[in-house]
């Protein structure tokens, strides 16, 4: 006996809005992408308790997907964000807003 | 309460905790060792739900790759920490009222929906068990994965590259050897994650 599936649900969920709110209020490149990245991270979480809940292997099957789309999209995501400063010499997201 | 809720409880308060301070850091590069703690923890929750495969590649992949290809764009650039501004209150307070609303429904479904006061049993997939079972059930899955992994190797590299670069531009031969050091240093520890996942899948 651990703990009640619905308290891990909640720290999930606590991390998760960190991260909604890490995304949606910073005004900085990088700092969006970190957010995004804790978003994915409470959703493993939730994901292997869930596992565990139900006695199946499939929720971590599935996080073993999160990682690899964690690992492409920051890679990606970071690869743009400098891209991004080059044009704009700049990490807020408002300077650029340009398509050329 | 056993030892091992006193365990689950103090492990995320920490993750929490450092999720938070992460997330407030006008300093990147605090906001990402902080972040590293986060995930530390989460791969200690791991362990702790039977997954210890996964508490491996989580500190592996992200605390190792992700995190450090964090900081290596944090120290290329140069950070100007005094640019960023909030929003006016006018503005986020109508944002936040509907996130605490929606917060409030999240916990009230989680508090009554039937089946969450299950306690969890301390069981474990071995690396064994988990891998038999991906390979049976999901190696088509894992073979798209494997191919989204060089696509983004090819994505940073075009990105990365530049277009001055090519044509000899001499008043930006500066910034070409930034932007080769840039594509390097993306493509170098994405390659290393990839090899570590293909390795573990």
């Amino acid at each position: 006996m651990i703990v009640p599936f619905g308290h891990v649900l909640l720290v999930a969920g606590i991390i998760f809005a960190l991260g909604v709110f890490c995304a949606v209020v910073r005004r900085n490149l990088i700092m969006i992408v970190l957010g995004i990245e804790i978003m994915l991270n409470a959703v493993s979480i939730a994901f292997v308790a869930a596992a565990l809940r139900w006695n199946n292997l499939e929720g971590q099957t599935f996080v073993l997907f999160i990682l690899a789309v964690a690992a492409t999209e920051v890679s990606v995501g970071l690869a743009i964000i400098v891209y991004a400063f080059r044009r704009t010499d700049s990490f807020d997201p408002s300077r650029f807003n340009l398509l050329r | 309460m056993t030892f091992y809720g006193f365990f689950f409880y103090l492990i995320s308060a920490v993750v929490i905790g450092a999720t938070a301070i992460a997330i407030t850091r006008r300093n990147l590069v605090h906001a990402v060792v902080y972040l590293i703690v986060s995930y530390f923890g989460t791969a200690m929750l791991f362990y702790l739900f039977g997954a210890p495969l996964l508490a491996a590649l989580e500190i592996i992949i992200y605390a190792g790759a992700i995190m450090v290809l964090f900081l290596f764009v944090v120290m290329m650039i140069k950070i100007e920490s005094h640019e960023e501004v909030m929003f006016p209150l006018s503005q986020w307070l109508p944002a936040a009222v509907f996130g605490l609303i929606y917060l409030a429904a999240a916990l009230m479904a989680i508090v009554e929906t039937p089946g969450t006061e299950v306690s969890l049993r301390m069981l474990t997939a071995t690396p064994i068990q988990f891998a038999l079972y991906v390979f049976e059930h999901h190696w088509f899955s894992i073979e798209v994965i494997s191919i989204l992994l060089l696509l983004a190797l090819v994505g940073a590299l075009h990105l990365g590259f530049r277009k001055g670069a090519a044509q000899g531009s001499s008043p930006h031969d500066a910034d070409a050897s930034l932007a080769g050091g840039s594509a390097g240093s993306i493509s170098t520890p994405r390659e290393a994650a990839s090899a570590t996942i293909k390795e573990e899948i």
